[in-house]
Parts: C-alpha cells; structure tokens; sequence
C-alpha cells in the first residue's frame, strides 16, 4: 500500500510538471494557433539559467536563497526568451501559421545546439538546498519534499490561471481571443498584446517547468536536451485535454503523469523499459478513437 | 488514360505547378545522369570533404554522397504527404526507422535473403502506415503534427526499450553481410551502394510525380489548398489523405532500407529520433514544399553541409580557431537550423521557389525598355 501511495504520488508531481509546460501550449494554441515546438527549448533555457545563477551567486548566499533566487531567474529566463521570439520571429508570419511552427522548430534547434556548443552535452548539477533533497512523514508515509514543491508549483499556477483568466482585464482578453479571436479584434481590442502575453505566460511558466524538472526527477542536473523529451508529453497533454483547454491541460496532465508511473512501475521490468511512455501514447490513441477533440476540448 | 480537355489541362497545370513544371525534363534527365557517374571520377575536387583530398570516388566521400540521394528520396516522398497534401506529419522518423529495423531483423536475426525481407518490410510499412494513418487523421492540422510526433516517439522508445531482444536497445543493431549479395558488401562495393541510393531516389521522384500528376493527386493539391470546398464536392477527403500518408511512409521505409545498406548500423537515436524527423522536415522547406524535385536538392544541400561541418568540426586546425567561430560551427544543427529560420521568413518556396523567380525576373528585366 505504501509504495502505490509513493507511487501515486510521484505521478501526480510528474503531472504537476506536464501542466507546467502544457499550460502555456495550450493557451499560446488556443489563441493563436501556434503550435509552439520552442517550448521545449524555453524550459532548456530557464533551467541552465538557473544553474548558471545558483552557481555564480556570491558564496555568502545561504542555500535556500541561492536556490530561489535561481528559480527566479528560471521564470524571467523563460519568460524573456519566450516573449521575444513572439515579438521577432512569430509576429511577421502571422498571415503563414504553418511557417509559424515551422520557425519554432528550427528556433528549437538552435537554442539547443548553441547550448550543446556552449555548455557541452554532459549534465551540469544546480546546486539545491538540502531539505529540498529530503523527505517529509506524512502520517505511515514518507514522501519526497520535491514532489511537494512540485506539485504546489502546479496548483500555484493553475489556480494563478484561473485567476487571471477569470478577473484580470488583459487575463479575459485572452479568454475571449480563445473564444473568437476576430470578435476582439473587431470591439477595438489590441490583441497582439495579448499575443506577446501569452508567450510570456507560457514561457514563464516552461522556465519553471524546467528548473522543477530537474530538481524533482533528473537529480538537479540539466542537460541541453531535457526540454525536447518533455516536450512530447506535454504535446500529449494538450492533446488529450482538449486544445486550448486549461482544465483539460490539468487533467490530462495528472492523468498521464500518474499512468506513467504506475505502468513504468508495475510493468516496466524486462524488455519493455519504456513501457511508460508507450501507454502514455496508447491512451492518446484511444482518447482520439473515442473523442477526437480531447476530454474537454470543443470540436472546432 | 483518356486526354485532357483544354480547360482541365489547363487547371492541371496551374494545380500541380510550380516550380516542378519550370524545371525543363531534359535539365533532370542531365543532372541524373551526371549522379549516375560520379563512382568513376578518379579525380579529386579540392574542398569537396574537408581534410586531405581524396577522389571523388572514395569509399568516404561516395558514401556522404550515397546519404544524400537516400534523404533525397525520403524527403521527397515526406513531400507528398506535406507538401502535396498539406498535411503537417511530424512521423516520418517511425517509418524510416521501421524500415531500418524490419529489414535488418529479418536479414541479421531471421536469416532471410534481401528479397522476401524487402517485400516484408514495405507490407508492415503499409500495414503500420495504415492503421495509424487511420487514427491520426481523426484529426487535423495542429493536433495532426502532434500525434504523428507521439506515435513516432513511442516507435523511438520501442526501439529504445529492446523489445525480445529484437532491436538492441540503444546501441542498436549491426547489419549482418553474410545474407547479403557479394556486390552490395565492403568497402569497396560503396560505389553500387551509392548506384542503389541513385535508383531509389529515381522510383522516388518517379512514384511523387506518377502520384501528384494522377486524379487522386489532383484531389490532394486541391485539398491542400482549401479542404472544405473538396468537401462541397462531394469527395471525402479521408481516403485521399490516407493514400497519401501510406504513399509517403511506404517511401520513407524504402529509403530505411536503402541507409541501412549503406551504413549498415541502425541506432535509435540516428534512425527514430525526433531528430530525423525534423532533419527531413528542415530539407523539404529549404528545397521547397511543393515542388518535386525541390525536397531532392534541399536534402542533397543538407546531408552534404551537414557532413561537411562534422567532418571539418574534426580537422585539428578547428581546436585552434577563436570560441565565439568554433561553438557554432562545432554544432551543424546551429547553422541549419538559423538558415532554415531564415529561409522560412525570407524564402518561403525553397531553393525551387528562387530558381524559379530568377528567369522571370531576367526576362522581365529584357522587356522593360519598350
């Protein structure tokens, strides 16, 4: 019982990251119809900022602080790089939505080889605070505080969306480009700021995704090509919960990272390894077969 | 087939022109027949390769130039489905890599002569290509790259994860010679290696314009071009949209078959990766989507930079050079991938589309003075 609680509990942080970066795929697709194949790379980005940062700040900054503040940088990072390739590379092709994914893919390819170039391929570890490494007893159960920070990280941004989404001025401009883009523009809206804000958001969040990524389940190490595979899964999420859906991304999210874990746990012994991740892709066969526009996506 | 009338063939025309009809046969015929000799040049180029010259028939440089054609083909059968069809697949590495797999299991493992292994692995291509083909294509546009990309994905983890031993995991699998025809083995058969990549790329181009020209690939520039009016049609676009995926994965395993011969290993992370798959997608827009011989020449250009970069990021006068030239140069995908941004901004229709524009702006130069 112990172990299918710590297991479950894994899978609900891994699900915690997944939304991170589905979250704004999402939103980015379900107002401009970009499908954004740099995001793995802005996730890349904002967790080498991180190591850069934990490991340049002076040696009188205390652990945690250290670690915060390269979480910090992360977000920034992520939210910069993401905001500017709106601004240079999507914006002057927003009559060519194919060129637009196109762009993002070779930007995905540039940003990881420069990376490889720079840092080379081997793993860098970020420097974290040791209660991060820890666990906590919750009850009969010990759990890892990382998979706490994870998922707080999750709900954080979740709830934060919903927030926004729901009250702030430019969060319902977003939600009404979702709903019908050319009718904002038509009431006099300026919706290309809304454009670059989701980037932004979106980006953010993917720093975040990727520093988190690396702490909870690669042992604080970083490495150029992190971004990429969990790209793909986030892809599945998005797909699975319904293009544009926030909710749908959540769910998904929790729904993928928790089957991962209990298949690679409970099957993935022998041969089939990444029997995980192939049952991740099996599901997405059977949600397109049954309801082709995700769980809670609207057919367009 | 039964002749055209004027109006239909004039709408053919416009349909599936482009820069394929501004490309005179005679000029592919030439420079096919140019490909065709190049094992017998003795000579060297010099810069060809980087590193010492050597002739342009060595083992080394005809087998960078064996890689070329075969990726010519592959992008040039991606290009039916993307280019013709419109279909954004972000899948082609899966068939690619089964046909690098399926053949070399039945050859190495099963110990099947290349004939009846061929036929094996183009009918699982179809069979595969088929029932996925089927599932994707419940959906469009957007959610259509995502999903080829998981199912290509989950065929990288598949042969990543070694099932029944069949695959080798991550080092991957080694061709065994002993199955195969004396003049398909060693060094120094890799000029009819390099004569095998020319002729696939041949039923390549072949089968892509054969397809494209014929009534279903009418259909498919037309759903390309506005699916919904197709549908007001009354054609269902489903069975158009299948053929064309099954036509372009069919090539693309062929040509899985044609780069094992050649390197003779097959390792996930070169065959099945994502990797690949944006490798293809890269040379089918630098050459221009669309156009049929274009994906050749963007491929031709890519494999060529490509192992130009490696080979000279090697060369120990490279160590010496200042960091801020040797980073991005040490990584091929840098360059490639900032010409291929720069080319989808700049340069929508490829290479084809710029040597298309070219003469008429010559000839339109020659007309102004009246």
């Amino acid at each position: 019982m112990s172990t299918f609680i710590a297991i479950s509990f894994s899978g609900l942080a891994l699900g915690a990251i997944y939304f991170l970066v589905a979250s704004g795929l999402s939103l980015i697709y379900g107002l401009m119809e970009v499908l954004n194949f740099a995001h793995g790379a802005f996730l890349t980005v904002g967790a080498y900022a991180a190591w850069v940062t934990a490991t340049h700040l002076p040696a009188s900054v205390s652990a945690p602080e250290r670690f915060l503040v390269a979480v910090v940088v992360a977000v920034l990072a992520g939210a910069v790089i993401a905001g500017a390739t709106e601004v240079a590379l999507i914006r002057p092709l927003y009559r060519r939505p194919v060129s637009q994914i196109l762009v993002t893919v070779g930007l995905d390819l540039v940003v990881v080889a420069l990376l490889l170039g720079v840092f080379g391929s081997n793993s860098q570890a970020v420097p974290v605070p040791s209660w991060l490494a820890g666990a906590t007893r919750v009850g009969p159960e010990i759990l890892p505080n990382a998979d706490f920070v994870a998922l707080g990280a999750g709900a954080a941004v979740l709830l934060g969306l919903v927030w926004f989404l729901g009250h702030a001025r430019y969060g319902l401009i977003i939600r009404a480009g979702v709903e019908n883009r050319d009718m904002v523009a038509a009431l006099g809206i300026n919706v290309r700021r809304a454009f670059t804000l989701v980037f932004v958001i979106g980006g953010a969040a993917a720093g975040l995704a990727g520093i988190l990524n690396s702490v909870v389940f690669s042992g604080a190490l970083v490495s150029p090509t992190q971004g990429d595979s969990l790209l793909i899964f986030a892809f599945i999420v998005v797909v699975i919960g319904g293009l544009g859906s926030l909710w749908g991304s959540a769910l998904a999210a929790v729904m993928v990272g928790m089957l991962q874990d209990y298949v690679s746990f409970y099957a993935g012994t022998g041969g089939l390894a990444q029997m995980g991740s192939i049952s991740v892709v099996l599901l997405l066969a059977v949600v397109l077969l049954v309801r082709p526009s995700g769980l809670m996506g609207e057919a367009r | 087939m039964r002749p055209l009338s004027p109006q239909l063939a004039a709408l053919r025309a416009r349909l599936t022109g482009g820069p394929s009809s501004r490309l005179p046969r005679g000029v592919l015929a030439v420079v096919l027949v140019l490909l065709a000799v190049v094992p017998l040049l003795g000579f060297s180029v010099p810069g060809l390769m980087p590193g010492p010259a050597a002739p342009v028939n060595s083992a080394g440089t005809l087998q960078v130039l064996g890689l070329c054609l075969v990726f010519a083909g592959v992008a040039v059968g991606y290009d039916v489905l993307f280019g013709r069809t419109g279909l954004l697949s972000f899948g082609p590495a899966l068939y690619f890599a089964l046909g690098v797999y399926v053949f070399d299991i039945a050859i190495s493992d099963w110990g099947w002569s290349p004939g009846p292994a061929l036929v094996l692995t183009l009918a699982s291509a179809i069979v595969v290509a088929l029932a996925l083909g089927s599932i994707c294509l419940r959906v469009g546009g957007i959610a259509f790259a995502m999903v080829t990309l998981a199912f290509a994905q989950a065929g990288y983890f598949l042969a990543q994860s070694n099932p029944l031993g069949l695959t080798g995991g991550d080092t991957g699998l080694v061709l065994s010679s002993s199955r195969l025809p004396g003049f398909l083995v060693g060094v120094a058969n890799t000029p009819n290696l390099y004569w095998v990549a020319l002729g696939y790329l041949v039923v390549a181009l072949l089968l892509a314009w054969w397809a494209s020209s014929s009534a279903a690939g009418l259909v498919w520039t037309a759903i390309r071009d506005n699916q919904l009016r197709v549908e007001v049609m009354g054609y269902r676009p489903f069975p158009f949209k299948l053929a064309s995926f099954v036509l372009s994965s069919v090539v693309s395993s062929a040509g899985g078959v044609v780069y094992l011969l050649l390197v003779g290993t097959a390792a996930p992370t070169s065959v099945a990766s994502t990797s690949v798959t944006v490798s293809i997608l890269v040379m089918v827009v630098l050459g221009g989507a669309g156009s049929l011989w274009g994906p050749a020449l963007g491929a031709m250009v890519y494999v060529y930079l490509q192992q130009y970069l490696l080979g000279f990021s090697g060369l120990p006068a490279f160590a010496s050079l200042p960091g801020p030239l040797r980073i991005p140069l040490s990584q091929p995908d840098f360059l490639l991938g900032a010409i291929f941004i720069l080319f989808v901004i700049f340069v929508p229709g490829g290479l084809a589309g710029l040597a298309q524009r070219l003469p008429r702006r010559a000839s339109h130069v020659k007309e102004a003075p009246s």
